[in-house]
């Protein structure tokens, strides 16, 4: 049965279909809570929501086709080296431009993030180019049948590392001294310093890893995405619409989230169209932000 | 002129504000005092408009405002200065307070020339020009206050309004403030400063933990008991009495 | 500086801008000029909402498109003529902004939830413009013919092929009054209730609520307002290039010139949106000249810089061009005095 509206089709389609959209949706949702898992960690600790999250997935991205382009490193193993250079090069960028140029006022920081990541899109188209540049594995078409879908590998080792890393950070957060100051820092900044916590390094650490997530997604999704300058601000929308849906600051929050949103697009997409499919990303972000800006999960915070 | 009748405010488990009553009369200035925590503050935003009570009624000038908007009570003729000032920065003094004036005129040349006047009224009127961020804790309760009035208020509810000031800048404040009453203006203060709650109030209502547990002149209530132990603590009335009872007796012996 | 230096100041700069033809002749200069004053005017329409309003947009590039768009529809579709389409582009437009405005005030976003949501509205539409294929003619965009009766013209809007003078000159001199319109437009607003009203909101929400400002009525005027100043650029750009498409139209491109030339040039002044984009542009200019022969004509040169000076203006000058030069003035002049 098809419905037609104004140049877009509508069809029904069969169990086993939307099943198999539905699969695939929880894969694609692991790779986004992993990249909402950083921007909710980094708005849960410094209370701004990070603008140039996108860009430097982006940019991680490239790191990760480069290292296999010119060196031919695994995009799996390319993880060991990205994930701390992300740390690294995140930490760098809070503590001296982003920190410094805020003047510590959330409107100039939102600003400053902008303009970091136009700077990074930019640099990146300059060097780069606008062309997609894609790896290939041996191993990328290679999977399991599950009958109602087919199951590439890249895509299994999406939803295992989003969780063990989700995990990893959680032991992170509970268990060590540098999680606990975070925890602190972000219940109550004058408090913690007041006990003696240096909280601008905690603001750069916690930008670092939020930058380490987002350096490991790059990772998880080399392999099925292809890299261009401006897929950043394709996943910039998407990893808010996560966050804000699951809830500022929560990780089981942005979990949920994404796995939600990951299963809607590919419905959405299955029965809008490819490009149609995208505005349920929008829609369902609209309609959190104004109904339940909290989230599912997250706390009341101003 | 102002009716409070029996209004209550919780958050989560707590009464911030349970069944208070009162009534401030047309022309006079009644003040509202308790210690710290006793939901003063948020007795305030529940008349003007910022908080809308859980239950009971607010009343100004025979009409009910209860669930209205803060800035269409500000037009009414109530307004409110905030115990944590909080003055337009980046705008000069004279902006400032012309922003108020702006309520009752529509012409950007009045609303100056009311904002000089009334700068002039509070004496500020050699700071017209400076920005309101660089203005002293004084300057800036005393900004509060001018933009207030050029709301041309009938009410006005003055927050900790001599908060942080000297004994010199209290005093100028005061006279102030009995000028603005004596214009035909009803006032309404929180204030913890005694000296300026005896001299300037007509009548005194006390709060503690969300209730009023005595109202009245100002001399009265300050002298009861369950006032005392309200700021003092439990107990602390008798021990205050003994002290005078002894000292007393140590006069008429010494006499 | 006194406000009748400031106003001597900025008559003789208009007249300047107005007789540039007479002197320019070089068509690279004369893009430059239209294209600069086109930003001017794009970045005025986000000065309103986010300047004076302090309320920062990241999708502007919302209104840009719809007035765009309505324009070249009505053209297109229905054979209205410019002159009269462009009303419906105007209101149209504001119509898109008083939804965007009553969705976000009314709910109380601000800050970075504000931003957001101007965002996911912007990108909402690019999706709608290239999906409702039947409204809108998809990814095609949508093309003008175009008209080559020098008698028709000015009431077609075209210029291309009206006469000399017309031809080099004629959207210099359109952009030129739009600008002049929309500057003038917000020089009003500065010394009217309204503008004070916006102003104490952007600077305080609560004291100005409770001094009696309707807080959402004022922040929804400005919107609308934002919205139809942006829209005028829309209108001007579907005229001159006489096409449309999804992504010109909504893509991010266009959020973010629109903030940049405020921020640079000096948020909440009426010449902030000129002086940043004069200052931009002839930074972008400069640099492709010197290093241009280096580096090759790659995309992206141009936004990166733009970037960085964003930052360092952010970093360094908050009140941005504008505020540089009433220090300087301040600086001159007491020395003088003293």
């Amino acid at each position: 049965m098809t419905i037609d509206f104004l140049g877009i089709s509508l069809q029904s389609y069969s169990w086993q279909t939307v099943l198999g959209s539905s699969i695939s949706g929880v894969f694609l949702g692991s790779i986004y809570a992993l990249v909402a898992l950083g921007l909710t960690l980094i708005y849960g600790v410094l209370h701004i929501i990070n603008f140039a999250h996108g860009s430097l997935l982006m940019l991680a991205m490239y790191a990760v086709f480069f290292l296999w382009n010119i060196l031919g490193i695994d995009p799996y193993l390319a993880m060991f080296i990205v994930v701390p250079g992300g740390f690294l090069f995140g930490y760098a960028l809070q503590r001296t431009v982003i920190g410094k140029a805020g003047h510590g006022k959330d409107e100039i920081t939102l600003l400053v993030m902008l303009g970091v990541s136009i700077v990074m899109e930019n640099t990146a188209l300059f060097f780069f180019t606008a062309t997609d540049r894609s790896v290939r594995v041996p191993y990328d078409l290679d999977g399991f049948d599950l009958g109602v879908t087919y199951v590439v590998y890249p895509e299994i080792a999406a939803l295992l590392g989003s969780l063990l890393i989700t995990l990893v950070l959680w032991f992170f957060m509970s268990y060590t001294d540098t999680g606990k100051a975070i925890r602190a820092v972000s219940k109550e900044r004058q408090g913690a310093r007041l006990v003696g916590i240096n909280v601008e390094h905690i603001f750069a650490v916690s930008f670092g890893i939020g930058t380490a997530c987002v350096a490991a997604a790059a990772a998880l999704l080399v392999p099925t995405y292809a890299v261009h300058p401006q897929i950043g601000y394709l996943f910039v929308l998407i990893a808010f619409t996560v966050v804000v849906l699951g809830g500022m600051g929560s990780f089981v929050g942005a979990l949920a989230g994404g796995l939600i949103i990951g299963v809607t697009e590919q419905l959405g997409r299955l029965y809008l169209g490819e490009s149609l499919g995208l505005i349920t990303i929008s829609v369902i972000f609209i309609i959190v932000l104004l109904f339940r800006p909290t989230g599912l999960f997250g706390s009341k915070s101003s | 002129m102002l009716e409070v009748n029996a209004v209550c405010k919780k958050f989560g488990g707590l009464n911030a504000v349970s069944a208070t009553s009162l009534v401030v009369p047309k022309g006079k200035i009644v003040s509202l005092i308790g210690p710290n925590g006793a939901g003063k503050t948020t007795l305030f935003a529940l008349i003007s408009g910022f908080l809308k009570p859980d239950s009971g009624r607010v009343y100004f000038d025979g009409k009910d405002i209860t669930n209205e908007r803060p800035h269409s009570i500000c037009r009414q003729g109530l307004v409110r200065t905030f115990q944590v000032v909080q003055p337009f920065a980046n705008l000069s003094v004279k902006e400032n307070i012309a922003v108020g004036a702006h309520t009752r005129l529509a012409k950007r040349a009045d609303a100056l020339a009311k904002a000089t006047e009334v700068a002039r009224l509070v004496g500020m009127e050699k700071m017209l020009k400076q920005s309101a961020g660089s203005l002293t804790i004084a300057g800036r309760k005393c900004l509060e206050l001018a933009r207030a009035l050029s709301t041309e208020p009938k009410l006005l509810l003055l927050d900790e309004v001599m908060a942080g000031l000297n004994a010199t800048e209290i005093q100028e404040i005061v006279k102030i403030i009995n000028g603005i009453r004596d214009s035909g203006v009803t006032i309404f203060l929180i204030e913890h400063v005694m000296q300026a709650v005896m001299s300037l109030s007509d009548y005194t209502y006390v709060l503690n933990q969300g209730v009023i547990i005595a109202d009245g002149e100002p001399r009265e209530v300050t002298s009861n008991p369950a006032v005392i132990e309200a700021y003092l603590g439990h107990g602390a009335a008798e021990r205050i009495a003994a002290i005078r009872t002894v000292s007393s007796r140590k006069e008429t012996a010494d006499a | 500086m006194s406000n009748r230096v400031r106003l001597i100041g900025w008559c003789t700069f208009l007249v300047m801008l107005s007789l540039i033809p007479l002197f320019i002749t070089s068509g690279r200069w004369i893009d430059f000029l239209e294209m600069t004053m086109f930003v001017a005017v794009l970045g005025q329409g986000w000065n309103i909402l986010g300047g004076y309003g302090g309320q920062y947009s990241f999708g502007n590039a919302l209104f840009f498109g719809t007035g765009a768009y309505i324009q070249a529809l009505l053209q297109f579709k229905f054979g209205l003529s410019p002159w009269f389409s462009l009303w419906f582009a105007l209101a149209g437009t504001a119509l898109v902004g008083a939804m965007v405005g009553y969705l976000s005030f009314r709910y109380g976003l601000r800050g970075s939830y504000f931003a957001l949501i101007t965002l996911a509205f912007a990108e909402a539409f690019h999706v709608l413009s290239r999906s409702l294929t039947a409204i809108t003619e998809g990814g095609h965009g949508v093309q003008l013919t175009l008209n080559q009766n020098p008698d028709q013209a000015i009431s077609t809007f075209q210029f291309n092929f009206a006469g000399e003078f017309l031809k080099a000159y004629g959207f210099y001199y359109t952009i030129f009054s739009i600008m002049l319109i929309a500057f003038c437009a917000v020089w009003l607003m500065e010394r009217s209730r309204f503008g004070a009203q916006l102003v104490a909101v952007r600077e305080n929400e609560d004291s100005a609520e409770a001094l009696g400002i309707n807080t959402f009525r004022v922040k929804m005027g400005a919107i609308c307002f934002s919205a139809s100043i942006t829209a005028m650029a829309g209108v001007y750009y579907t005229q001159k290039f006489l096409f449309i498409e999804p992504g010109i139209a909504y893509g991010p491109a266009k959020s973010v010139e629109a903030l940049f030339a405020p921020i640079v040039g000096g948020l909440g002044t009426v010449i902030g949106p000129l002086l940043g984009s004069f200052f931009i542009h002839g930074v972008g200019e400069i640099t492709k000249e010197m290093i241009g022969h280096v580096l090759g004509n790659r995309p992206g040169v141009d936004l990166i810089l733009f970037g960085v000076i964003l930052v360092l203006v952010l970093a360094f000058l908050p009140r941005g061009l504008a505020g540089l030069v009433e220090d300087l003035w301040k600086r001159i002049f007491r020395g003088r005095n003293a």
